[in-house]
């Protein structure tokens, strides 16, 4: 599974860090700090942070159960 | 309405992506979305598929995020051709053609160009090479970073204390890692937020254990018999011994490939037209080549028309957008890319923001809290207006400033606020240093043209 959060839109309601706290993480008072590629088990909290999230700033792929969206090809592949 | 020939585009036109990172995944995304059906082909030189940049400098160092793991997260499938591992070397404007670094090329009706910037190296190339000595921009650096600092080093030296630097100077004071940072300015982060909040970051890092030096510049690497890096000499006349060495030196637009293409580019990016359509050396927009993300460099009507390149991560992915939207419409469908510029940093436990362009700012005021606390909002004033803001530990009041800026709201700030000290009622000279001179480089790039005594209502892009 893969996600982003768009720091811009982050305000540090610390929602995502309560819902999923392998995942998320406060650094500071309002910084945070998260995994990039979780683990699968962690697949159903982390919906849940994206879903709780007050300014929707998590974009995650693969919490919904149809996987992720597929990758490119090899390298070279043309 | 779209013609019969947009049309014919949308649904077999062949569009290629130059750039396999957050702008060109973002664009390619955005393209499907719009209902391109035609084909599509990203072109990337990194042998990855389009991955995050921001947690390397942060997440990765501290251990909690895999530099080899932050793949971006896709919106929607792409369906598109990859080539990565391959660079773009050149480009054919009147034939439509992208060259390639395996002598392949890549026609197209539509050609977004995303290619970013990369890190300005150390220039001394036998320097650079040693042993230890990293630039940090992308997962590769990091990866070697991070291991280099989990091995232990006796000291890292930075070179260089703008964003990345400092954030690297954090993670390794963070790691119990000492290390040393020379900045040629009088503090960091003047180049992006000026010398009043500079001397802030100054004390924060400090007070962190991080042997800080400034108005010095690193004069040479020495290595040792066996090509490590061991000591770093300086302008002062004193020498660091360290065993790891980070350039941040800030970055360079990644345009080279197209000298001698007729495009508008050179090394302050590629100009383009509110649409993201790029110009021609002439300055005639062109009708086919878009421009994206941190290579580009656009005019913005709340910022007397100056041509911005702005190297943050939401203008990648809203420019993005916009670059694609108007690749596939016609005339007046197309949206104009006023991004409000904006980014962030986390170091030293505080979370840094800024809304606007903080360089365009002559004077300062702190509107809430205060300095000496590390916790509040300053404003930047230009010509009686509110032109940017920054916030310590205080990213809630943001938004507020975002539509000052928007509403050309007066400076100095005359409202109360909540928050507000009676010490901090007047302006401050907000201190940049002169840019004709040479620091760090900004984030924000101001040039071009300026009708200052243009009235304008700015609505904010929404879509």
């Amino acid at each position: 599974m893969r996600l982003v959060v768009d720091l811009n839109k982050c305000q540090g309601y610390a929602q995502c860090a309560f819902l999923a706290p392998d995942v998320f993480a406060m650094h500071g008072e309002e910084s945070l700090v998260y995994d990039p590629q979780p683990d699968h088990e962690q697949r159903e909290r982390l919906a849940r942070a994206v879903a709780a999230c007050p300014v929707q700033a998590i974009t995650a792929d693969g919490v919904d159960g149809h996987g992720a969206f597929r990758g490119p090809e090899a390298p070279d592949g043309h | 309405m779209a013609t019969e020939h947009m049309d014919r585009l949308r649904r077999e036109g062949r569009i290629a992506i130059v750039g396999a990172s957050l702008a060109g995944l973002r664009a390619a995304e955005t393209l499907r979305a719009e209902g391109f059906a035609g084909e599509l082909t990203l072109i990337g030189d990194e042998p990855y598929e389009p991955y995050d940049r921001p947690p390397l400098s942060k997440a990765v160092l501290l251990g909690r995020a895999d530099p080899l793991r932050t793949e971006l997260p896709r919106r929607r499938e792409i369906d598109a051709k990859w080539r990565l591992g391959v660079a773009a070397t050149g480009l054919d404007l009147t034939a439509g053609r992208v060259r390639l670094s395996d002598g392949d090329e890549v026609e197209y009706d539509r050609l977004l160009i995303a290619t970013g910037v990369r890190a300005r190296p150390w220039p001394r190339e036998s320097e650079a090479r040693l042993d230890g000595v990293f630039v940090l921009r992308t997962r590769d650096d990091a990866a070697g970073l991070y291991q280099r600092l989990r091995a232990g080093p006796r000291r890292v030296f930075v070179i260089g204390a703008g964003f990345a630097g400092c954030e690297v100077a954090s993670a390794c004071r963070e790691q119990g890692v000492q290390v040393t940072v020379a900045e040629r300015a009088g503090a960091p982060l003047v180049g992006a937020l000026g010398g009043v909040v500079g001397a802030v970051a100054a004390d924060l890092m400090r007070e962190h254990g991080v042997d800080l030096r400034t108005r010095v510049t690193v004069t040479a690497l020495e290595g040792d018999a066996a090509g490590r890096v061991r000591a770093v000499h300086l302008s002062d006349e004193s020498v660091v011994e360290a065993d790891v060495v980070v350039v941040s030196l800030g970055s360079l637009r990644n345009t080279e490939w197209l000298n001698g293409s007729g495009l508008g580019a050179g090394p302050r990016g590629i100009a383009c037209d509110a649409g993201c359509r790029a110009f021609d050396f002439r300055g005639i927009v062109t009708d086919d080549v878009f421009v994206a993300g941190d290579v580009a460099r656009s005019p913005h009507a709340l910022f007397e028309y100056q041509f911005l390149s702005l190297e943050h991560w939401g203008n990648a992915v809203a420019q993005a957008e916009t670059a694609a939207h108007n690749m596939i419409c016609d005339g007046a469908d197309r949206h104009p890319h006023l991004w409000m510029p904006a980014f962030w940093s986390s170091q030293f436990g505080v979370n840094i923001k800024s809304v606007g362009v903080p360089p365009m700012g002559e004077e300062l005021m702190i509107t809430q809290g205060s300095t000496a606390e590390r916790r509040f909002v300053g404003v930047y004033g230009h010509k009686g207006r509110v032109v940017a803001a920054v916030s310590f530990d205080n990213t809630r009041w943001l938004e507020f400033y975002q539509r000052a800026i928007e509403r050309g709201a007066p400076f100095p700030v005359e409202h109360p606020t909540l928050d507000r000290r009676p010490e901090n009622r007047r302006p401050v000279p907000a201190d940049f240093p002169d840019p004709s001179l040479p620091t760090h480089g900004p984030m924000v790039t101001l040039s071009g043209y300026s009708p200052a005594d243009t009235q304008l209502v700015f609505h904010p892009a929404r879509h």
